[in-house]
């Protein structure tokens, strides 16, 4: 037992980590425009959103049974040892593509983390492949272009519709519908993505024995949960917020509420209808619909190509990581121990390259600032291409 | 491989119809709050009207949000 409740003990912790980052890397989604508009300032903007995660996290009665939807035969062998390495996985993507302020999706991380752990620890049977395209590949492909199509269409609208009356006027009032916009987004978030770390830790309590099968997750389970992801939305990913709220385009009021919208929509509908697809793809997706919509149409295409990239990368980046750590931890404790001593090793090099070019509340929607490139050759001006 | 391409097909076009259908129905109360502005800044009016009109549009796009968050709990 001794074993066994070591490594669960870890693994929680390493799973309310992994909430952290997924907190932090995701308060973008639903507050970048907003921040970006002015429609809110921006510790006003990361405090609403933490609060609203947290609420999200009681919100659903829904019980995360299952932590990867069918992507992984959880009966084959999902050991804490394996939902340990995915973790490890998912929070190193997560912080590097923080560390280069591109929004990737957090899901998208775990899901690449635990098949690549499940590879390695079980074998390629473990993988439900047909589930992996149909859930994830097709929906990731689908949304952001969803999203981006509805937002154009309905920035156009918004400009069209409100044409003949002072900007003024009608800015103000698109700024205050942003606020709600975003905080919807932000507590369909709270729901949909605490209820994963809830699962993780569990299923990780059932399979040691200290939860009965079929069993919910305990309130302790429930509040830290929502804790982690709240903590984690309100230090803000600045550097994520930048990007994605000034580093797609010039975005105004208008766009901010039709991005936002389009984003919640996309979210909630196929949320409902069972499509468990990436909140940070859909309102990047919306984003660059509504530049395109909007008055200049410019949208800064080097972004969007980077943006695209990760997109691609995030599955398999973080699978190839969790099955390196699946490799090491399944030695047992030294080599969980190992796994861990790295992921606190790598996460604390990555805060200290971060301090080097530090973007924070203060300096996050600075008119010259561009797009954060560490080590990534900077482009001299962003460029800007007209659609 | 068992791909729901209606699923699919239908989600999008929900989710294209309720944006455009909220975002129109904003920016018309959007319109009409300006427009109630203009008339009492001319003093040609308190703008009564125009303020019901705002008034219906933004109520409207409150009882979507309210139907969404429902979505999200009922879960």
């Amino acid at each position: 037992m001794e074993h066994i409740t070591f490594l669960v003990a870890v693994v929680i912790i390493t799973a309310l980590a992994f909430d952290f980052t997924n907190g932090f890397h995701d308060t973008a989604n639903a507050m970048a425009t907003s921040i970006a508009t002015g429609a809110l300032k921006p510790k006003v903007a990361v405090a609403i959103a933490a609060v609203l995660n947290f609420a999200g996290a009681f919100l659903s009665v829904k019980v995360a049974t299952t932590i990867s939807g069918g992507l992984v035969n959880e009966k084959a062998g999902l050991q804490p040892s394996i939902i340990f390495a995915a973790l490890v996985g998912a929070i190193l993507w997560n912080l590097l593509t923080w560390l280069k302020g591109l929004p990737s999706s957090s899901s998208h991380a775990l899901y690449g983390g635990l098949i690549g752990a499940t590879v390695v620890g079980v074998g390629l049977h473990g993988v439900n492949f047909s589930t992996v395209v149909s859930k994830i590949l097709i929906p990731a492909v689908a949304s952001p272009i969803i999203a981006g199509v509805a937002s154009w269409g309905a920035t156009k609208l918004a400009y069209l519709i409100t044409r003949g009356a002072p900007k003024e006027g009608t800015e103000k009032g698109f700024r205050r519908g942003q606020v709600f916009s975003s905080s919807l987004i932000s507590l369909a978030h709270g729901t949909n993505d605490a209820q994963k770390t809830m699962g993780i830790i569990t299923l990780t309590l059932i399979s040691a024995g200290a939860l009965h099968k079929g069993d919910g997750p305990p309130v302790w389970v429930i509040v830290s949960a929502g804790l982690a992801i709240a903590l984690g939305t309100y230090m803000g990913g600045w550097r994520i917020i930048r990007s994605m709220g000034s580093g797609l385009a010039d975005i105004k009021p208008p766009q901010g509420f039709s991005s936002e919208t389009a984003a919640a929509t996309v979210i909630l509908t196929s949320s409902h209808m069972g499509y468990g697809l990436s909140t940070t793809q859909v309102c990047s997706g919306g984003i660059m619909g509504a530049g395109l919509g909007g008055p200049s149409g410019k949208l800064r295409w080097g972004m969007v190509r980077r943006m695209a990239y990760t997109w691609g990368l995030t599955l398999p980046a973080a699978a190839v990581v969790s099955g390196l750590a699946a490799l090491v931890a399944d030695r047992g404790d030294w080599g969980v121990a190992l796994v861990g001593l790295a992921l606190v090793l790598g996460a604390g090099a990555m805060w200290l390259i971060s301090r080097r070019q530090p973007v924070h509340a203060d300096n996050v929607t600075a008119a010259d600032a561009a797009p954060v490139t560490v080590e990534l050759p900077a482009p001299a001006a962003p460029t800007t291409l007209a659609a | 491989m068992n791909i729901k391409w209606a699923a699919l097909a239908e989600t999008a076009g929900v989710s294209l119809f309720v944006t455009l259908a909220v975002v129109a129905v904003f920016a018309l109360g959007n319109l009409a709050l300006s427009r109630r502005e203009a008339a009492v800044a001319a003093g040609t009016g308190r703008g009564v009207p125009a303020l019901v009109a705002a008034g219906v549009c933004f109520a409207a796009c409150a009882a979507v949000v309210l139907y969404g968050i429902s979505l999200i709990a009922a879960k």
